[in-house]
């Protein structure tokens, strides 16, 4: 093993609950391998750090092709139509579903799982063009945020490592 | 598959030095793998390590650090301080057991 510890960085752009994920896991799966691990919360992404918002994340049927009614029992591979995807309640149902999925196979919460990841030693900040952009301030985010940085900042944190943008 | 001595006993060890068969572990062995990663044993370190042990003999694969935490009662804190820098694989290797199987 080399001297200096591998290091990793996601930006996250994204709110909707397919997207907060992939950082979660792999950002948890890097600090279980003693990978040096730095979260970057941007536009979207932010939503994952709102105490407001973190445990109200949704994924919306509409202009998702690969969501298909498989996940709701129906055989095969139908589609979900479009236009049902715009009736009042969808995007809440399909949320409801995917979270269910997950508690089933033992999936921490989004807000769980940060608490793991600043647990277990990650860095995390806030992006402070979205930050102001969305007029937030450091107290609307959860516990283990360290601080709101500017993309210079980032840069400077993440010499050497390998960033992943979601 | 190659067999390394550790502790005085002859054990078989795959090429990321992780023990094949769970049978052949002791806690002798426990000690020496611990401390080839700089760890020395505490009781709190037996506490996480019996209690791999033990959830690997009825599901027959490593726990997860999420299992460990939530069934050992270690937090997640603790069980980075205890085994630092990539407690996922070390622990699994101490408790003479395979890579654990699961994201989580």
């Amino acid at each position: 093993m080399s001297e200096e510890p591998r290091k990793i960085a996601f930006i996250c752009s994204k709110g909707n609950l397919d997207m907060v994920y992939p950082a979660l896991v792999m950002g948890w799966a890097a600090l279980g391998n003693g990978i040096d691990v730095t979260i970057f919360f941007t536009f979207w992404g932010l939503d994952m750090i709102n105490k407001a918002r973190v445990d109200h994340l949704e994924i919306p049927p509409i202009a998702n092709t690969s969501m298909k009614m498989n996940m709701m029992g129906v055989p095969g591979y139908i589609g979900i139509p479009q236009i049902m995807g715009i009736i009042p309640g969808m995007t809440a149902f399909a949320s409801a579903l995917m979270k269910k999925k997950m508690k089933g196979l033992e999936v921490p919460t989004v807000r769980e799982y940060l608490e793991m990841l600043v647990d277990a030693g990650a860095n995390l900040y806030a992006c402070k063009m979205s930050v102001d952009m969305f007029d937030l301030k450091k107290e609307d985010f959860v516990d283990g945020v360290k601080d709101i940085v500017t993309a210079g900042d980032f840069m400077d944190m993440t010499e050497g490592a390998q960033i992943v943008f979601i | 598959m190659a067999t390394k001595k550790i502790a005085g006993v002859d054990v078989q060890v795959n090429e990321e030095g992780f023990l094949t068969n769970p049978a052949e572990w002791n806690k002798e062995i426990a000690v020496e793998l611990a401390k080839e990663e700089g760890i020395e044993l505490t009781d709190a370190h037996w506490k996480v390590i019996e209690f791999c042990r033990s959830a690997a003999a009825v599901k027959g694969a490593a726990p997860t650090l999420r299992s460990i935490t939530n069934g050992s009662g270690v937090s997640t804190k603790d069980l980075f301080a205890l085994f630092p820098k990539g407690p996922a694989k070390k622990v699994a290797k101490i408790s003479g057991l395979g890579k654990p199987e699961g994201c989580v």
